[in-house]
């Protein structure tokens, strides 16, 4: 997987496929601040996500550090859902806009991204099984039709696929607490 | 932390990212596509200043009536580009 940094320099080269990559990458992780964090919906959560992006491509080249995407993306997003919940009309608010308990969502989202940087290193069977069930919430039969194998053998495949995934996950881990990298 | 609790806890982080909305992801691949449309309404505002009074006084009429297509999502940012 190419590391944010690199991305982040191709984007400010005027890379299209970077860039696309890029929202790819974090698409999951705006949408999710903006639903789940701010419980945003429909044309909001909508308006919201496209801003995000539009400022991040506006603004991608005053990122001092690359690497510091995700941490920058995330406060985008934050101050594009308070912007956007202070121009509401309908709503009277008084002080504290961002939701209670934000930042532990925040800090949930941002392990759920290391597990799908994770993920991408499992076999794209593995991957596609696991995406299906749990974020796509598909059921045993639909996957079974969709990856023609009979629905009691999905359980035991996602049973061996998630393991392969904590041995990709814990190895990251280690890797990280290695470097010294921050979470 | 033992391996069921690893294992419980990865199926919660895998449910904490859902795929958002195909079209949305689409739209926002697309804006460097749509970056060059705007970077030729600002730079012709730039050379034209009854143009960009135009566009300050009414942006989506002054867009429309010179022949720019502007999706709506992208009007803030072109409002935010003629104002810096």
């Amino acid at each position: 997987m190419t590391p944010d940094a690199d991305l982040v320099r191709r984007c400010r080269d005027g890379d299209a496929s970077a860039w696309a990559e890029l929202v790819e990458r974090y698409s999951r992780y705006v949408y999710a601040i903006v639903v789940q964090g701010f419980r945003l919906r429909d044309h909001d959560a909508e308006d919201v996500f496209q801003d995000v992006f539009a400022r991040a491509y506006e603004n991608l080249s005053r990122l001092r550090d690359g690497s510091a995407l995700r941490p920058w993306l995330a406060q985008l997003t934050r101050n594009t859902c308070v912007d956007r919940l202070r121009s509401a009309p309908r709503e009277e608010l008084t002080g504290q806009v961002e939701p209670p308990g934000l930042d532990d969502t925040v800090a949930l989202l941002d392990d759920a991204l290391a597990v799908r940087d994770a993920l991408a290193k499992v076999s794209d069977d593995c991957r596609d099984i696991l995406d299906r069930f749990f974020t796509r919430d598909e059921s045993y039969r639909t996957i079974g039709s969709a990856l023609e194998i009979p629905s009691g053998t999905v359980a035991s495949r996602i049973s061996r696929c998630l393991e392969y995934l904590r041995q990709e996950f814990l190895g990251r881990n280690s890797e990280v607490a290695a470097s010294g990298e921050v979470q | 932390m033992t391996d069921d609790t690893t294992i419980e806890r990865l199926a919660r982080l895998l449910r904490a990212l859902p795929p958002a909305p195909r079209g949305w992801v689409e739209a926002a691949q697309e804006l460097p596509l749509a970056s060059r449309e705007l970077d030729e309404i600002v730079a012709r505002a730039e050379a034209d200043a009854e143009f960009r009074a135009a566009l300050v006084s009414d942006l989506e009429v002054a867009l429309d009536q010179a022949g720019f297509h502007v999706e709506q999502r992208l009007t803030e940012v072109l409002r935010r580009r003629l104002s810096g």
